[in-house]
């Protein structure tokens, strides 16, 4: 069951990255992404992590690709789809991606070999991760908001100005 | 029970995938949608780790990466507008500028 979950989430979250890449449409890449990020929260539930999931959806399907949607609006790029591109950059970016792969599997081949297994310990327990937000990472949560203001007022500073000033 | 090996597989496909459209596509829109894609691949690596070694840590990682993503997206697509107003393209191949 949990592995029929696992193979129908996994090839709808890289079907929709492969489709994402293969569309010349912008809007029908961001919503591409959508699927692919809404399937990905599948997967983080499946991986005992119910928080990250749903904040997965949210954020991430819902907050961070709306923000791409509007952005994308604001272009009405409509019409001028850009040419194909070229034959030597393809074959060098698909090199590139074989290597990659290859480098990554090698690398981590001691955890994708020696983890037959996972370990039985449910890892998610959302009380759980509370209670490391606001002990052992208090410090990176308090910057996060730091952050989350610089970005804020960043954003103002830098796409707030009229088109003239 | 689904092996942890499977989700690091699976999260290194799509960190290549994410690459690979970084570099195929040719407007600044998609390629920062690609650099989602490969955020979103360490964010499944980092979980199948925490599941993997039965520990929390790696979901607060996760919560700080895709608070960090979120402002990132935020200031870039801020920039993107930016460059839009300036030069009316956004397409990689109209700015080039800085090539000798």
């Amino acid at each position: 069951m949990a592995w029929a979950v696992f193979l129908i989430l996994s090839f709808l979250c890289i079907g929709s990255v492969v489709a994402m890449i293969l569309s010349r449409n912008q809007a029908h890449s961001a919503l591409f992404l959508v699927l692919s990020f809404s399937s990905l929260g599948g997967l983080f539930g499946l991986l005992d992590a119910p928080f990250a999931a749903a904040v997965q959806v949210l954020v991430y399907a819902g907050a961070i690709m709306v923000l791409f949607l509007f952005a994308i609006m604001m272009f009405n790029l409509r019409g001028e789809l850009p040419a194909r591109a070229k034959k030597l950059r393809l074959a060098l970016t698909a090199g590139l991606g074989i290597v990659l792969l290859a480098e990554l599997l090698l690398a981590g081949r001691k955890l994708v070999l020696g983890n037959p297994g996972a370990a039985q310990t449910a890892g998610g327990d959302t009380a759980r991760l509370g209670h490391l937000l606001f002990s052992d990472y208090i410090y990176a949560f308090e910057i996060t908001s730091l952050l989350i203001l610089a970005a804020l007022v960043g954003a103002l500073a830098l796409a707030g100005k009229k088109e003239g000033a | 029970m689904i092996p942890s090996s499977a989700f690091f597989v699976l999260a290194a496909v799509l960190f290549v995938l994410g690459v690979v459209a970084f570099f195929v596509k040719k407007d600044l829109l998609t390629q920062f949608m690609a650099v989602e894609v490969m955020l979103n691949a360490g964010n499944l690596a980092f979980l199948a780790l925490a599941k993997a070694l039965g520990k929390a840590d790696g979901q607060a990682i996760v919560l700080f990466v895709i608070t960090v993503a979120a402002a990132e997206a935020v200031i870039g697509l801020a920039i993107i507008v930016l460059v839009f107003r300036q030069r009316k393209t956004i397409q990689t191949d109209d700015l080039k500028d800085l090539k000798g």
